[in-house]
């Protein structure tokens, strides 16, 4: 901090840091700003949507501010962000990982009713274990059936060339429909009820509820620890193993990864399996850490929401994890703004589709913020 | 980019606005959290959220809902109401049970009402409303045997649980009862009151299942159905309309569908009331005069709770005989000379 060569430097490496990472200001546009600028323009068409249906102005003032305190004004908002995000960014981590290999998973809904149903099953029927072992056995039972769930697309588009888009939506339909029936088994089903609910996970299965001891209204659970432990296994397995290069150069490019020996068949089924154990783990710790049990569509969409979680994070797992915790924020906010604003909650949809509307419209939001970008034209003279 | 500046600055312009208004701080906040299918529902929450709005015109009180959009809200939408100093919390439905006997002991201090649900044994600090639902939905029953004309009628449900087949259960024993005093064979389908199985769609939102389920019905011969899944109900409405109220009536449930559902009103014989606004109202008062106390009401013919709707459109192609034996069923139901049930 003695004199100004210091921070010549420092400006110097951080510049060389920022090109490690982004590989170029391109890069740095399309990983940053352009999710920056789609949340902030979803949220002004928000307001414009608002004022469309009559909405007065300071009513929508309010349900800003409400949407701003719901989801980090307190600790309670902050716990409620953290709690809904846990399933999306893990579930937006098997998606992310399955984009970087080339598939286009739009299971993870499914892949998670399966997992947590099994997660569940493995809960009650292992009951009188001591946690330590029934806590990681449950929720490594919901990955590892979510994990064969998507790797029954996989397998198909490895041997028969069905593509996954297709084969993950009708694995998804079908999960609905298995799911209701397996709960009405009475095996599963919970006793004297007649509607599909199954038997409650028990305590020594749960995760546990991390801030319980400030207040009981706290669902923060230990999920989180699952998640963060997530994040950095994906970002060492798709950027430091072999594997994750596998995947990668399958992405990018099939023949050429084909060529250089790699085994397109293998690696598909592998990608479509640890997406789909991701998702079976984001099932599992829903129904470990928040639900209790399960019921029909306790899914809820995250699936579908973690598609988008995926897309926002541009696939990286660091940016899945920001982009996680923006639409969790955006639940719990959501939900306060329909409690103190009575803006109703639908809109939080909306707002979100939007996002993804201008995420996948990049040149869309460079045409709204010009001033945000470098001009294209010179990136052509530097290539 | 003039155009985005001037959004900018009206929502510059709004947080201002906010900053100035005060919050009003009211006597008494009455919150509620509905099921699925939201709060436009034309049926179930839609008539208990009608009960705390009643309440906010009859008293100075603030009313505030939250909607669960999927059975995974439940817990989260009451915790936020917890949160939210509401001096009581109303549920709205039958699987909300868990989730608010969960915060009800989390929380002994806040007073809870549930909507269709009874502790047993009874939680100090929750009120359970429930509904004789059977006895309206009997006379129903009753009705559509003496004006089906192809002596079949029919029924399906949202989810197999007790609420909902409350009133198929009446419907199902109303037709029965009709056959025995009339010597006639008028079929139910959809509903089976001893093995508990029947038709049932599986939510309480989708308008094509009602549509769907009611058309099903409608080809097995039945010309009047009765649907008990909140707006669900609504899809069957919407075919009864383009078919004509010749080949298909509905019969409503919850409240009265041709005041909640006027464009389609004239397809409703009579819908069966379960009078949620009334005892919403009535728990909104024992909370405000503090007399709350945990327990249950429970809304029977005989105290209104339950009742059936006047018969609108049909309300003069219906023989005045059997309005009157209607009548006269509803009066043994009340003195107990009438079981619903086998």
């Amino acid at each position: 901090m003695s004199s100004g060569p210091d921070l010549k430097e420092v400006n110097e490496r951080m510049r060389g840091l920022m090109a490690r990472t982004t590989h170029g200001r391109d890069d740095f546009e399309d990983l940053v700003i352009v999710p920056l600028f789609a949340v902030v323009v979803a949220l002004i068409f928000g307001a414009l949507i608002m004022l469309a249906t009559a909405v007065d102005l300071p009513t929508i003032g309010r349900s800003f501010v409400a949407l701003a305190v719901g989801s980090v004004g307190s600790l309670s908002a902050w716990s409620e962000t953290l709690t809904a995000s846990i399933p999306l960014v893990l579930a937006g981590l098997g998606l992310g990982l399955g984009f970087r290999a080339g598939l286009f998973n739009i299971g993870a809904e499914g892949q998670l009713l399966m997992g947590g149903l099994a997660a569940v099953v493995a809960g009650f029927t292992l009951a009188g274990l001591p946690w330590i072992i029934h806590l990681p056995l449950t929720l490594l039972i919901g990955a590892l059936v979510g994990a064969l769930y998507a790797a029954i697309a996989g397998f198909l588009k490895a041997t028969t060339g069905a593509h996954e888009v297709i084969s993950t939506i009708m694995l998804n339909l079908i999960s609905y429909r298995l799911l209701d029936w397996l709960l009405r088994q009475p095996f599963i089903q919970r006793e004297g009820r007649s509607d599909p609910i199954s038997k409650d996970v028990p305590p020594s299965a749960e995760l546990p509820r991390i801030l319980d001891f400030i207040d009981v209204n706290l669902r923060l659970h230990a999920g989180i620890f699952v998640m963060l432990a997530a994040v950095a296994f994906v970002y060492w397995m798709l950027f430091r193993s072999k594997i994750g290069f596998a995947f990668r150069a399958s992405g990018e490019n099939p023949d050429a990864a084909n060529y250089a020996g790699m085994n397109a068949a293998f690696i598909i089924v592998l990608a479509m399996g640890t997406a789909g154990a991701l998702a079976g783990l984001a099932g599992a710790t829903q129904v470990t850490g928040v639900l209790g049990r399960a019921s029909p569509g306790f899914s809820a969409g995250i699936g579908f929401d973690a598609i988008a979680v995926a897309l926002l994070g541009r696939s990286h797992p660091v940016g899945i994890l920001f982009a996680g915790i923006l639409f969790g924020a955006l639940e719990a906010g959501g939900r306060q703004m329909q409690v103190s604003a009575g803006v109703s909650i639908d809109l939080i949809g909306i707002i979100q589709a939007l996002i993804i509307i201008f995420i996948a419209a990049p040149l869309l939001v460079r045409a709204i913020f010009p001033w945000g970008f470098r001009k294209r034209t010179k990136r052509v003279g530097d290539a | 980019m003039t155009f985005l500046n001037k959004i900018t600055a009206r929502t510059g312009l709004a947080a201002a606005l906010l900053a100035g208004t005060v919050m009003t701080a009211s006597a008494f906040t009455a919150c509620q959290v509905t099921d699925t299918g939201g709060i436009d529902d034309a049926g179930f929450n839609q008539t208990a959220w009608k009960g705390v709005q009643d309440a906010m015109e009859a008293s100075d009180i603030e009313g505030r809902f939250l909607e669960s959009q999927a059975e995974t809200d439940y817990e989260a939408n009451l915790n936020s109401l917890i949160e939210g100093n509401c001096d009581i919390i109303v549920t709205v439905g039958f699987l909300m049970g868990d989730a608010t006997k969960a915060a009800a002991e989390a929380n002994p201090e806040q007073k809870f009402s549930i909507v269709d649900f009874a502790y047993d044994p009874t939680i100090p600090n929750v009120l359970g409303q429930v509904y004789a639902t059977d006895q309206g939905a009997f006379l129903a029953g009753y009705l559509a045997a003496g004006m089906s004309q192809t002596g079949v009628v029919g029924t399906f449900g949202g989810i197999n649980i007790p609420p909902v087949t409350a009133f198929m259960d009446g419907f199902y024993y109303g037709v029965q009862y009709y056959n025995e005093q009339k010597g006639t064979d008028v079929m139910v389908l959809g509903w089976n009151p001893e093995s508990s199985e029947g038709l049932f769609t599986g939510n309480f939102d989708s308008l094509d299942d009602g549509r769907a389920f009611a058309e099903n019905l409608h080809q097995e011969g039945a010309d009047i159905v009765m649907p008990v899944a909140g707006p669900v109900g609504l899809g069957s409405a919407q075919l009864a309309d383009e078919m004509g109220t010749d080949s298909l009536k509905i019969i409503g449930v919850d409240a009265d569908q041709t005041q909640t559902d006027p464009e389609k009103a004239h397809v409703y014989l009579t819908s069966v009331l379960k009078r949620m606004d009334s005892t919403v109202t009535q728990v909104i008062d024992m909370a405000m005069n503090d007399t709350f106390e945990g327990g249950l009401i429970v809304g029977t013919l005989e105290n209104e709770g339950v009742g059936l709707a006047p018969y609108g459109a049909f309300e003069d192609s219906i023989p005045e005989e059997l309005k009157a034996e209607i009548e006269a069923v509803k009066a043994g139901i009340i003195d107990g000379s009438i079981q619903v049930g086998m």
